[in-house]
């Protein structure tokens, strides 16, 4: 079966995201098997799983940078990525990053408004290598949602942060997706993460999905909630982790 | 990053941009500092510590000039064998001002020789850019091209002149297409290798940014690759200068290599060492022409050094 990938009909009540029955093999190894997975429009999905599970190559197949699944993928519109590692083109400036590849009628002003809306305005005509992790990843979700995206992939975009700008790059990503409404992938091994911010944490096991939990609590979340941490323990759990933290 | 790779083959890595850039911004930063000192009202730092900086490498060519002076004027050489620098200086001037039947002017003899280069320059490195993109950018232009540059790589160049006379006689053509073989095998070799070290995850950005062929090409592709490209281009204008002189000496009836093969036969010395220097000089200039580029070119990692 070939895989089918962007621009599908779109009906109002069609997900954003179909996946079904989709797997891919690295020579004997299936790191995706049979999977299935729907993302509503406007909905926040976090994708957890031990390494080696099969979320980054999830999240590359519904980027259209694995051409080798099969199933069926369809993706309804556009999608935008901002990768683990900020991704910015060295030689190109913040703003020119941010309008690369881009087709609008002014390219510029788009960015601009993006810039200012991460809040990286003041950056703007700065070279990349001179940015700090956060401020590159923050240049990085404005090149992703300068496209206005329907869906918007995520792949672990704050791990390699500190702590408190996590905190903060939480706050600006629930805020933009809140203004814009993208459906949102959210690759993570951070069932905390995956809390704070998902409508749904999905865990992938072994190539498929093993458990699926809704998060209702309103944002901003307060991690110590006792649902939150019933639904931690339950997570954990399935990630193979017991109460005492031994794996 | 091209910088943290070995070096290839032939590279000088002493002038490799990578020590430059380490080097630069500390030499530029404490002549600056110097000249704010001086001047503190004008606010040019930037201006005067780029001048400071080019005073100071003329400190030793200046040296060199003086004991060669002394040496000669104290009789420890023969005048004939090397003339001391103030007659070479009056035997320079000489030929520039007189149109000798046995040399011709100077400014000429230059002209046509930086013609020769130019022309010989331009058409190597454009054929070598192109190769290096088609062997870069697919397997099957890499398949065709990199085992033929590879093997004309190993041939010594100065070893096809009497081939080229058979072919193409002793006209402007062999001269020509010896100095853009030289040129295009060390920017083909670097160009290449740098666009194969261009990182992959670029790549993929373009794709998901679905940028098309042309501005992957021109936004991704050759910018990533443009520090090797530089490398390169210093080497090919290198060989481009030395093919050129070799080139020359072979029935030249114009150019610099002519007025030295004259010279040899009048026994003059000091002719021939003009024409030397013109050749320096002229190796220079393009030297520096590349090292702006470089500065323009290469502005993003400057910023991050100096950062």
């Amino acid at each position: 079966m070939a895989s089918q990938l962007h621009g599908s009909v779109t009906v109002l009540s069609s997900p954003a995201v179909r996946v079904r029955g989709l797997g891919r093999s690295f020579g004997p190894d299936e790191v995706l098997s049979d999977l299935d997975l729907d993302i509503a429009p406007g909905e926040f999905v976090a994708l957890i799983g031990r390494s080696g599970s099969g979320k980054s190559t999830l999240l590359r197949a519904l980027a259209g940078l694995d051409r080798e699944v099969t199933g069926e993928l369809t993706v309804d519109g556009t999608v935008a990525i901002a990768f683990q590692e900020p991704r910015l083109v060295p030689w190109k400036r913040v703003s020119d990053n941010v309008c690369l590849g881009l087709r609008t009628s002014d390219p510029r002003a788009s960015a601009a408004d993006a810039l200012a809306e991460v809040g990286l305005s003041d950056r703007a005509q700065a070279w990349p290598l001179t940015l700090s992790g956060g401020e590159a990843q923050r240049a990085s979700l404005a090149r992703a949602l300068v496209r206005e995206p329907s869906l918007l992939l995520l792949d672990e975009p704050f791990s390699a942060l500190d702590a408190l700008t996590t905190i903060s790059m939480h706050r600006l990503v629930l805020s933009l997706w809140e203004n814009h409404r993208p459906a949102v992938l959210l690759v993570t091994h951070d069932v905390d993460e995956a809390l704070t911010l998902a409508d749904r944490v999905v865990v992938l096991t072994s190539g498929r999905i093993s458990y699926t939990c809704q998060v209702s609590a309103d944002r901003p979340r307060d991690r110590n909630r006792p649902d939150l941490n019933a639904l931690r323990t339950r997570l954990l759990a399935e990630l193979g982790v017991d109460r005492e933290g031994k794996i | 990053m091209p910088g943290n790779r070995p070096a290839l083959a032939g590279e000088d890595v002493s002038s490799s941009p990578v020590t430059r850039l380490v080097a630069a911004p500390r030499l530029s930063g404490a002549a600056a500092a110097a000249t704010v000192q001086a001047r503190p009202a004008q606010g040019r730092a930037g201006f005067g510590g780029r001048r400071s900086r080019a005073l100071l490498r003329l400190i030793s060519p200046v040296v060199l000039l003086v004991v060669w002076q002394l040496v000669s004027d104290a009789g420890l050489v023969s005048v004939q064998k090397l003339p001391p620098p103030t007659q070479i200086w009056s035997t320079a001037v000489s030929l520039i001002t007189t149109d000798s039947p046995a040399y011709g002017t100077l400014q000429g003899a230059m002209l046509v020789s930086l013609e020769r280069v130019a022309i010989g320059f331009a058409v190597g490195a454009g054929i070598a850019l192109l190769l290096a993109i088609s062997a870069g950018l697919s397997r099957i232009g890499e398949n065709a091209v990199d085992p033929l540059m590879q093997m004309l790589r190993t041939l010594p160049l100065f070893g096809l002149i009497p081939v080229f006379i058979v072919w193409f006689g002793i006209g402007e053509l062999p001269k020509i297409i010896l100095i853009a073989i030289g040129a295009a095998v060390p920017l083909y070799l670097n160009a290449y290798a740098g666009i194969r070290n261009v990182d992959p995850k670029l790549g993929e950005l373009a794709q998901v940014l679905h940028l098309s062929r042309r501005e992957l090409l021109t936004r991704i592709v050759l910018p990533g690759a443009m520090p090797q490209i530089l490398v390169g281009l210093r080497q090919s204008l290198g060989v481009a200068w030395l093919a050129l002189v070799v080139a020359e000496q072979i029935n030249a009836n114009a150019g610099l290599g002519f007025m030295i093969s004259q010279a040899t036969q009048f026994l003059r010395n000091d002719v021939i060492i003009v024409c030397l220097l013109v050749y320096c000089i002229l190796g220079l200039l393009t030297d520096w022409l590349v090292r702006v580029l470089e500065r323009r070119a290469l502005s993003w990692r400057r910023s991050f050094m100096a950062a």
